[in-house]
């Protein structure tokens, strides 16, 4: 993680992360990064599925220091407005949401904002592209997820988390959704960026994929890149994503074979 | 009010078309629509059209207290306003997805990108700074809006002229624009969106789709990119999988098509600068008289016009002078009235001439020399050159014989016409 600084200014204490200021080296001569990662390295990831009794399916995923909790319910009868229904297909109703305690400035609305109704948009995007809808119609599928501790990458970890809750919920889905969050600095892509990366002014590009066939869910990309290595870029994200799709893939079936044991099969 | 579906019927024929690689408005798969830009008479006032979309962005800038977190950087605050003025789908008052959704990637298309230098606009670090709204409201929606907005919206900022800020110790001046002349943004580069929709789980592709197309779209990808072929962001939306490939493909075509809308806008904004140069009336007021501030105003269709009048005079040689027959209604009983029968048929002589023909032998041969005639008379006029009309044609050729030429009908005329010119033609 970043150096944290913590300053008194007119009596309110403020933190900043250092990574702001500039001269700061993302990437240093021996090719580690901040937090001594090589470039290509993905934070740890470690998961659990099936952590609450009461939703359909649920799960929780760590990624480095960002920590993210995904709660799905459903498929269940459209609630609220009707002329949502779609005949032919089940609708994703997503809320993304930060806990307040979640970055180092306290956040004042946990959702509801305009940055947290676009990561709504995306996961919803996301996963409308990735489950098979069309097996539910008229119904609903709803996925919760709440950021419990912020440090860079929040969609790509809500993806994960969410990707796994899907799977402990049942629904069928054509693959695994991966996502990773890549930069770009010195010409080289650092994969999955921590905040301090993330606010330093590098370009980062989240991408959720499905990786078997390599399709790509959902694209974004923040500030400038020159044309000539978006697709140096876009692969190095590939790669990720599929490293993701590994830990994930562990992550079920280390699950299922845990509840095979306790149910006696 | 919500919107009105699109039919099966339509979304069938619209997909069909695309497959066909055809559009509505008879654009090709790449092609943007015609795009306008023109600037209100206030500094920082821009109004985009691409082609039935219309968009305006209005700057302003204000003087407030910096950010705690950032003490010497103007803030940029960009809306998007979709008023229900411009579509029924709109509605008033709450934040839409579509909203949401646009003005994210304004925000990103622009601020994150870092195209304007915030730091240009710091009064006094900590306490003032420059804070510059822009405001683009949806004036009519007939699809690309995001593209349009950002073209909008870059282009104000860039004709946008602060007020010129003077300290003299810990008194802050604003002057007015008679005092000292207001100052422009600094502005580093310009990004422009280009938006592409995918149909058929992203086997066709097309650029700037309009309203129709966006409906039955599967996917939208926006790239904005600036001249010098830097990527500021990439947004799909839209359930769609793309494969590498594609969004390689699309960043290619963007990187063209922001070359050619940059140009545009420099050009738009030399014009008006020359026009407020010279005093001109400059701005929307000169336009008012013209058209509508909204849609409802037509667009000129390029149509082929360089050898239209050749062609008619052509036209009008080879044809024939209608026989100017002598309506003789026939009444078979009187009192009884009978529709359509009362007139002969004055539609040229071919109805005539068919039963002529399956008469008798030699009419044909009347006709064949007709021919003929039609042939050698056409060639004639390519040398008389007098071409308004056949009939003074003729009257230079046969002075003696005027008042037969309209009245004949028949191939007797056309057997005496012949004779004479051939006739004509030994000469």
């Amino acid at each position: 993680m970043g150096n944290v600084v913590q300053r008194q200014t007119r009596g309110a204490l403020r933190f900043e992360v250092c990574g702001n200021m500039a001269g700061l080296e993302l990437l240093s001569d021996q090719g580690y990064r901040l937090d001594g990662r090589k470039a290509s390295e993905l934070r740890k990831v470690q998961a659990r599925m099936g952590v609450f009794a009461q939703a359909d399916g649920s799960a929780y995923l760590e990624q480095g220091n960002t920590k993210a909790l995904a709660v799905v319910y459903g498929p269940h009868e459209v609630r609220g407005l009707r002329s949502r229904i779609r005949h032919d297909r089940a609708v994703i109703n997503c809320q993304y949401s930060m806990a307040t305690f979640s970055t180092a400035e306290r956040k004042r609305r946990p959702h509801g904002d305009r940055k947290s109704t676009e990561m709504s948009l995306h996961l919803k995007q996301t996963f409308e592209a990735a489950v098979m809808t069309q097996l539910y119609p008229r119904s609903q599928i709803d996925i919760y997820v709440k950021i419990l501790q912020s440090d860079g990458g929040n969609y790509s970890v809500c993806v994960n988390a969410a990707t796994l809750a899907v799977i402990d919920a049942g629904i069928p889905m054509r693959d695994y959704v991966c996502a990773c969050t890549v930069g770009f600095v010195d010409e080289t892509p650092l994969t999955d960026l921590c905040h301090a990366e993330e606010s330093g002014g590098v370009s980062s590009l989240a991408l959720a994929l499905l990786p078997r066939g390599g399709q790509i869910a959902l694209l974004q990309m923040d500030a400038r890149l020159h044309q000539d290595h978006l697709e140096s870029l876009i692969e190095a994200a590939m790669t990720a994503c599929k490293g993701v799709s590994k830990v994930l893939d562990e992550v079920v079936r280390q699950h299922l074979q845990e509840v095979s044991v306790l149910s006696g099969e | 009010m919500k919107d009105t579906p699109l039919s099966n019927c339509e979304r069938d024929f619209l997909l069909k078309a695309i497959e066909e690689k055809k559009r509505l408005d008879g654009r090709q798969t790449y092609d943007y629509r015609k795009m306008k830009i023109t600037f209100g008479t206030d500094y920082g006032c821009c109004f985009v059209d691409l082609g039935k979309t219309r968009v305006m962005a209005q700057v302003s800038g204000e003087l407030v207290a910096p950010k705690e977190n950032r003490p010497n950087e103007g803030i940029m605050f960009f809306n998007i306003e979709l008023s229900p003025m411009a579509s029924p789908a709109f509605e008033q008052g709450r934040q839409s997805e579509l909203s949401v959704k646009l003005n994210r990637q304004l925000e990103r298309c622009l601020r994150n990108s870092k195209c304007i230098d915030t730091e240009s606009l710091c009064v006094v670090s900590g306490e003032k700074v420059w804070q510059i709204r822009v405001d683009v409201h949806m004036l009519n929606h007939d699809g690309n809006l995001m593209d349009a907005a950002s073209i909008a919206a870059i282009t104000a900022l860039c004709h946008f002229r602060r007020p010129d800020v003077g300290i003299q110790g810990d008194e802050v001046t604003v002057y007015t624009p008679e005092e000292r002349d207001p100052i422009p943004l600094s502005i580093y580069h310009m990004p422009v969106s280009v938006s592409f929709s995918f149909f058929q789980q992203g086997t066709y592709l097309l650029v700037d789709p309009c309203e129709r197309e966006e409906r039955v779209m599967d996917g939208l990808l926006m790239i904005a990119m600036n001249k010098h072929r830097e990527i500021c962001s990439i947004q799909s939306s839209g359930g769609i999988m793309l494969l590498k490939e594609q969004v390689m493909r699309c960043s290619k075509i963007a990187s063209v098509k922001v070359s050619e809308i940059t140009e545009l806008i420099s050009k738009a904004l030399e014009n008006d600068k020359r026009a407020r140069k010279a005093g001109g009336r400059c701005g929307f007021a000169e336009s008012m008289p013209q058209e509508r501030i909204t849609a409802l105003k037509m667009d000129k269709t390029s149509v082929e016009m360089t050898d239209v009048s050749d062609r008619a005079n052509d036209i009008v040689q080879k044809s024939e002078a209608p026989p100017q027959t002598v309506p003789s209604p026939v009444v078979p009983i009187p009192g009884v009235g009978q529709v359509g029968q009362g007139l002969q048929n004055t539609w040229g002589l071919e109805d005539d001439e068919e039963e002529e023909n399956g008469e008798e032998q030699d009419e044909k041969i009347t006709e064949m020399e007709e021919e003929q005639h039609e042939k050698e008379e056409s060639r004639g006029g390519d040398v008389v050159e007098i071409s308004d009309s056949e009939e003074e044609e003729v009257v230079i050729l046969h002075p003696e014989t005027p008042d037969k030429t309209p009245k004949n009908t028949g191939s007797s005329f056309h057997q005496k016409m012949a004779a004479t010119s051939k006739k004509r033609q030994k000469k």
